[in-house]
């Protein structure tokens, strides 16, 4: 037996990867008679017309079956005289790249197929550039369809040449290509006398054959902290799987990145007491002192994995929506969860020749190779030194998405990176570390009408849902910022234009602001639109007419304005000019302050 | 992995998942259904957090037409082990009289699905472990090991979220939930093997023994209680039987067969020409997507 071996069927749509699967567990008696049973029944009532189709086998959603595509991956599992096998089945269309990545992350090996009378498609590309992003170092090229072209061997060796350049681009260790027909069976468990001229193996012979051990490159000892086992106060535990590595009872370890230094008491091995345990064990440490060690905090010896804050990294972004640089994300790294922020795209790579291409924002299945930086110094190790300390996600804040995944490429340090520095922050980074689109909601009407009341609870459910805020109104600008202005029309118009002007720099902060001001005058509000952005600003009309304004009298300023003790007064002694064009409008007679509050919120919310 | 031996090697992933559901879920739960999937579970469960108890209570949805054995099975375990272990029972479906002779797929749906939705929101648990695994059934193999569930307990098995290398992503919303599925990668094979390797205890009902039965519809149920009743031809035969899962015993085939010890088991199995699921009769009820859609549905 050579042990286990996991590896992926990958290539564009169509070229037969779920086929060739299925043909191979066939042919090898690897599948139950109920599985046969249903094979041919289901293809009785599938495409290929009472033909068995094989791919049926490993199709096992609904929406696949009846599209005939693989979305997701599928897993299966087999066992020859030889050899145990789990292969991920995954999906050739670009839309579900992700899905096919899911499978590579997983496997040691990646059969990619490659359609033998269209060559090297884009996507076959993209699947090998994926497989070795994601840590594939042994390859196969299952040269599918070769009935189609009559087993000629020309095309064959010129297709494999197109392959030998393409791999050229990446460090691998093995590479092997057949010449197969998934339909018709030719070289997948047996080699066909169609193809005298092929002196290598069958794809199902291959595969029981290749060694894909770890070439070890003599790591220390590592392990990402899981959890702290405490049942009691006179044990305590630290729980992981080691990465890379020995311990044993008695060894020094040191914890990251508190770096403390303390002695292994004891190891527990699944469950059992051991004084030794390496590399893929599921293991308690306990020390013989107290460590600051938590989740996330790793345990080493003989290792010097990088502290940082700051690394470059080559990600695979996974998120219909698109990456902006600026944005905040969980970053998942080991064991640990972390904010980051994607702070510099520097280029994203060629699908087809694997060249740098500038860009500012990277697209569902683009890859890309950025400056990442975490609010906090994090353990983390090069990708290739320390898979499960160099592999890490990004998860969106809101959605919760797995947004992308990526590899470690190198740590870099603050003074030998500039790009922090020189980075002019832009008001669409603010805004995308903050999640949100910052907008001024402009509420306008008569004194008493309802303004603040509605403007305060709109705020109030804002900040309830996550949305970062500002409210400006009398209260906290006519005391302080516009303390010298009184209630003149030149004084008045002053007032609106410095609102106007606070309110654009908090929205280039990223905040959402709420004003709430009577701003009677139709050519102020327009000006105060102008300054802080057409596309910014959300005017809001509590149109409540003067009559209940009045009856309301709140603070009693119509009562003495009608006896002539103020001034100016909007509405009484001076004019109120209704908005022409609000985005939205209410009066607030005939309701309550929470049905005035659900009617404008659910509008505002379709305008953030 | 140096030395490690296949199985060694899933039962350290097992454990790794299982801590990093304890490490990040609010509240979870595991789902016993006292067959050899949840004996392995509850097996890996507690050397995951030796010597801390399982942090976790475990949770048998109870149709009410369980063997009788696996009930008892279920409260000695429990107690043997020191663990919390929760009962469901849909009393409403109890009420209605709903059973399985009479009530078709709409008993599955009543008293698995609904109940299991039902204790799940009951206790407000986030995350729910359980012993499905890959080689099981068609949809089952396209799942991923944490898989999400909306506040409906449904799953959308179109967009699922990628799940690279060992990064398992836990984060949900108020109302969402995640099922965990630890031995996902391990065949039927695996898990005898496994249980032989441990020593650990199953229910005796999977040791071929001789039991009542009668033949139904192709398959051959065990008569555990006098609910069931016979039909015009039926009549009860005392045959050594034996079966490969274990649920309600109205819906379970048994196989005949001579297995009585775990090398027995095992030969069977490997020498098996059907797999497992053919002798739950549920399964075949609605063609090769039924699985999917009770899955979609929020079944396990």
């Amino acid at each position: 037996m050579n042990g286990l071996l996991k590896f992926i069927t990958c290539g564009s749509v169509d070229d037969g990867k779920s086929t060739l699967i299925g043909h191979m567990l066939y042919d090898a008696k690897l599948i139950f008679t109920d599985q046969e049973e249903s094979l041919v029944l289901d293809s009785k009532v599938g495409s290929r017309g009472g033909e068995i189709d094989y791919s049926l086998l490993l199709d096992g959603l609904m929406a696949e079956r009846e599209q005939g595509i693989t979305i997701d991956v599928a897993y299966r599992y087999f066992t020859t005289d030889k050899r145990s096998f789990i292969v991920a089945d995954t999906p050739g269309h670009e839309e579900y790249t992700r899905n096919m990545a899911v499978g590579a992350s997983f496997a040691e090996l990646a059969v990619i197929l490659v359609d033998a009378s269209q060559g090297m498609l884009t996507q076959t590309r993209r699947h090998t550039r994926i497989c070795s992003l994601m840590g594939i170092k042994h390859f196969v090229f299952a040269v599918n369809k070769m009935d189609l072209i009559d087993f000629d061997e020309k095309r064959f060796k010129k297709i494999k040449k197109t392959i030998k350049i393409l791999l050229a681009e990446f460090d691998y260790e093995s590479a092997e290509v057949i010449p197969v027909s998934a339909t018709d069976g030719d070289n997948i468990t047996s080699l066909s006398d169609r193809t005298p001229w092929y002196k290598g193996k069958s794809l199902l012979s291959y595969l029981e054959t290749v060694d894909v051990q770890k070439s070890d490159n003599e790591n220390g000892f590592t392990m990402p902290v899981q959890r702290v086992c405490r049942p009691d106060h006179t044990f305590r535990g630290f729980q992981g799987q080691i990465e890379t590595g020995e311990i044993s009872v008695g060894d020094e370890v040191v914890t990251l990145p508190s770096n403390e230094k303390a002695k292994v008491k004891s190891i527990i091995d699944a469950g059992k007491n051991v004084d030794f345990s390496e590399k893929g064990h599921a293991v308690t440490l306990q020390l013989d002192k107290e460590v600051d060690v938590s989740r996330g905090c790793v345990l080493v010896k003989d290792a010097k994995p990088e502290i940082s804050s700051l690394f470059t990294a080559k990600i695979l972004w996974m998120d219909d929506t698109k990456l902006v640089a600026g944005k905040n994300y969980m970053l998942k790294i080991g064991t640990k969860s972390i904010p980051a922020v994607v702070m510099k795209i520097k280029y994203k790579i060629g699908v087809n020749d694997g060249s740098e291409l500038t860009a500012n924002e990277i697209f569902k299945n683009e890859i890309a190779v950025c400056d990442i930086s975490t609010s906090e110094k994090i353990v983390f190790d090069k990708f290739e030194t320390n898979q499960a300390l160099g592999s890490f996600i990004l998860i969106d804040r809101i959605s919760h998405m797995t947004s992308a995944c990526g590899v470690v490429e190198h740590a870099l340090r603050r003074s030998d990176n500039l790009t922090w520095h020189d980075m002019d922050i832009s008001r669409d980074q603010r805004a995308a570390q903050k999640n949100q689109t910052p907008k001024t909601i402009w509420f306008t009407g008569l004194s008493g009408s309802g303004k603040s009341t509605i403007a305060n609870e709109i705020e109030k459910r804002l900040f309830t849902e996550g949305y970062h805020t500002m409210t400006l109104d009398g209260d906290n600008v006519r005391l302080g910022l516009n303390k010298n202005l009184g209630f003149t029309e030149s004084d008045r118009i002053e007032n609106i234009r410095r609102v106007a002007e606070v309110s654009k720099l908090m929205n280039d902060a990223g905040l959402i602001v709420i004003t709430s001001f009577v701003s009677p005058y139709r050519r102020d509000r327009v000006r105060a639109k102008e300054i802080i952005g057409y596309d910014n600003y959300i005017e809001v009309y509590v149109s409540t007419p003067l009559s209940e304004c009045e009856k309301r009298d709140v603070k009693g300023l119509y009562k003495k304005a009608r006896s002539g003790k103020i001034p100016n007064f909007t509405g009484i002694s001076s004019p109120y000019e209704p908005p022409k064009k609000a985005h939205i409008v209410v009066d607030t007679s005939n309701l309550t302050i929470e049905e005035a509050a659900d009617k404008v919120y659910d509008k505002i919310k379709t305008l953030l | 992995m140096g030395n490690m031996t296949h199985l060694d090697e899933l039962e350290a992933e097992a454990i790794y998942i299982m801590r990093e559901v304890v490490a990040q879920c609010e509240k979870p739960v595991m789902l016993y259904s006292i067959g050899k999937d949840s004996s392995v579970m509850l097996h890996l469960a507690l050397k995951a957090f030796y010597p801390e108890k399982p942090p976790f209570p475990f949770l048998h949805v109870n149709t009410t037409w369980k063997f009788h054995e696996m009930i008892e099975f279920r409260d000695k375990i429990a107690e043997k082990y020191g663990i919390e272990m929760l009962e469901y029972i849909n009393e409403e479906g109890v009420k209605q009289g709903i059973n399985p002779f009479d009530h078709g797929s709409a008993y599955t749906d009543i008293m698995k699905t609904k109940a299991l939705k039902q204790a799940l929101d009951k206790y407000g648990f986030t995350a729910a472990f359980g012993g499905g695994r890959r080689d099981e059934e068609k949809s089952r193999a396209k799942e991923r090991i944490f898989s999400f569930r909306n506040s409906e307990h449904a799953w959308d098995p179109k967009n699922q979220r990628p799940e690279m290398w060992k990064l398992f992503n836990a984060e949900i919303n108020k109302g969402e939930s995640v099922r965990v599925f630890p031995i996902s990668n391990w065949t039927e094979k695996d898990i005898w093997q496994y249980i032989k390797r441990e020593n650990i205890e199953i229910v005796p009902l999977y040791f071929a023994d001789v039991r009542p039965c009668i033949e139904r519809d192709g398959n051959i149920i065990m008569v555990d209680d006098d609910r069931l009743k016979l039909r015009d031809g039926e009549k009860i035969e005392y045959k050594k039987i034996r079966f490969r899962t274990l649920g309600c015993y109205p819906l379970t085939g048994g196989i005949e067969s001579d297995a009585q010890t775990l090398d027995e088991i095992i030969a069977e199995t490997l020498s098996a020409v059907s797999s497992e699921r053919t002798s739950r009769v549920i399964d075949s009820d609605g063609g090769s997507a039924s699985m999917e859609k009770r899955k979609r549905e929020g079944y396990f």
